[in-house]
């Protein structure tokens, strides 16, 4: 069966296929992406209104390019599924209307499912089934959740998210702060590798006795940050940009990652899988395969290309949900921007 | 034939089957959703029952381009264009305002909506009933000015400026693209009638955290 994703919850117009045979197993035929981060790299984050003119112009041209890459037509297509929430509510709209239509002109069925979960899915395109259970950490610009994925068409609990900001959103605001360009993940990565990580004391958010034990916390940290610089800027101090970057990104991974594998060890769970933009950091991936290793977890992360959004992963989450035999959507299905992970699809 | 119409600029849900006869065009079923502002949701289903009662299929779609509220507008056209890709049928764009103007006579006339922010979307038609001027969008006494300036005093749309109520129904759409229809010409850039930047500040210096 073949399986068209759609997903524009954010900055990516995502269009992905995937074959799913009939034991389960999926292979993704076409990944293909538009983004408008361009557009919004000047104003320092994502602008809703920006995202979503440039979702409706570039659904169709993604659209042409998947089923070109795919070498299919869309009257070839058994399913569609499509991202419902979270994200942005404008931005959402654009995917849920064009699924909705592919779906209804070609009277196939139509899932409109979750995001979370989507990054979850991502990694069965590049390693295969999940073991159950296993722990979810998804890490990216609109999230930081750490998840029990029993089973991906089924049942997902969050264990801990962020209380404040997204980690990739302190990247991005300390990127500023470094004047370093938009978005802020890729440069701080960079900068940090020329950096000593120890050189200053960060806070670890949330890792208090008295904290909650798998919520994140960045806030305080970009804070600390911000405090840093501006007191070595008072000081008349040479800001060392490398040993701030490097000293933030350990602040982040060594919070991130032993949070997941503590939680991992807790629940008895064997394999990690760390999702979304931020887990393409070399720091964080680099210290869970460390940490993972030491505590006899296997560590799964998907390649870059599916950790960031993507409509891969949708589709690979639609096929899994097609496998199970869960029922698909029904045609009045709206965006949902707070949709909870524990809802998979509607 | 028989013509799909689409138009989500407006608070309602407007889709309708239309019939273009070699005389005469004619609406031969209309959305009947009640609930406003819930386009993401509706539009969707109304289109499934709409296009059942065209049996034979359609042979185009026309589709209501703006301006109008952004999120809701962008349902629209993103349905029209993918049920064009999936039917393969041409997609006709219309201003909305010319949507309206196509139920109004003979002109002169300027139709005008409510833009929020105390602003309008209007524009100015002449006495065949093609558009002269606009459309744009501008504080209520800039587009009196506008009708002043045009020597017009007959004002329709959604009832500002104390105007008569004309709204955007399935077969304003369908007459607004009637000739391109029945021509079956390369339909325009679908490409939404947005007249207006989107809200984004560039972010000034940095504030302080330090005291």
């Amino acid at each position: 069966m073949i399986i068209l994703g759609i997903e524009s919850s954010c900055d990516e117009t995502g269009v992905g296929i995937a074959e799913l045979d009939a034991d389960g197993s999926v292979r993704l035929l076409a990944d293909q992406v538009a983004s408008s981060v361009g557009q919004h790299a000047r104003f320092g984050g994502v602008v809703p209104e920006i995202a979503s003119r440039a979702h409706l112009e570039a659904m169709r041209p993604t659209m042409d390019r998947a089923l070109a890459e795919s070498r299919l037509a869309l009257s070839d297509v058994d399913a569609f599924a499509v991202t419902r929430g979270p994200g942005l509510a404008g931005a959402l709209m654009v995917g849920v209307g064009a699924a909705k239509a592919y779906a209804l002109a070609l009277g196939k069925p139509c899932y409109g499912v979750n995001h979370l979960a989507g990054h979850v899915a991502a990694d069965t395109l590049q390693h295969g089934p999940l073991p159950s259970p296993c722990l979810a950490l998804l890490v990216s610009g609109g999230h930081t959740q750490l998840l029990l994925v029993e089973d991906l068409a089924g049942k997902i609990t969050e264990l801990g998210s962020t209380i404040d900001d997204a980690a990739g959103e302190a990247y991005d605001k300390v990127a500023r702060l470094l004047e370093l360009p938009y978005p802020g993940g890729p440069p701080i990565d960079k900068l940090a590798a020329e950096g000593n990580p120890e050189a200053i004391a960060f806070p670890r958010g949330m890792t208090g006795p008295r904290d909650a034990r798998h919520d994140f916390s960045f806030s305080g940290l970009k804070t600390a940050v911000a405090r840093w610089v501006e007191r070595a800027e008072v000081a008349g101090e040479t800001v060392p940009a490398a040993d701030v970057a490097a000293s933030f990104q350990e602040a982040v991974a060594d919070v991130l990652t032993m949070k997941a594998v503590r939680a991992a060890r807790e629940y008895g769970i064997g394999t990690l899988l760390i999702s979304g933009g931020v887990a393409a950091n070399s720091r964080i991936s680099g210290l869970a395969a460390q940490r993972c290793a030491g505590a006899g977890i296997e560590l799964r992360v998907p390649r870059p290309r599916l950790c960031t959004d993507n409509g891969a992963m949708i589709a690979a989450l639609g096929a899994a949900l097609v496998h199970a035999g869960v029922a698909p959507t029904a045609m009045d299905f709206g965006a949902d921007p707070a949709m909870p992970v524990e809802l998979i699809s509607l | 034939m028989h013509v799909l119409a689409i138009d989500t600029s407006t608070p309602v849900v407007t889709a309708g089957i239309v019939e273009l006869t070699t005389d005469a065009v004619r609406v031969t079923a209309a959305s009947t959703a009640s609930r406003t502002r819930a386009h993401a949701e509706l539009l969707a289903p109304e289109v499934q029952n709409l296009l059942r009662r065209a049996p034979a299929g359609i042979a185009a779609i026309v589709c209501g381009i703006g301006p109008g509220a952004f999120t809701g507008l962008r349902v629209g056209m993103v349905t029209a264009a993918a049920l064009g890709h999936a039917l393969d049928v041409p997609v006709y764009p219309v201003c909305t305002l010319d949507a309206i103007a196509a139920l109004a006579g003979p002109g002169p006339f300027l139709a005008a909506t409510d833009a929020r922010r105390k602003e309008l979307y209007w524009a100015v038609y002449g006495v065949d009933g093609a558009r002269v001027a606009g459309p744009d969008v501008g504080a209520p006494d800039a587009v009196r000015a506008v009708a002043a300036e045009h020597g017009i005093t007959r004002i329709l749309g959604d009832g500002v400026l104390d105007g008569e109520v004309l709204a955007c129904d399935p077969l304003g759409l369908v007459r607004a693209a009637e000739s391109a229809v029945r021509a079956n010409t390369e339909p325009a850039a679908l490409t939404p009638l947005y007249l207006r930047r989107p809200d984004a500040k560039e972010p000034a210096g940095r504030k302080r955290v330090s005291r």
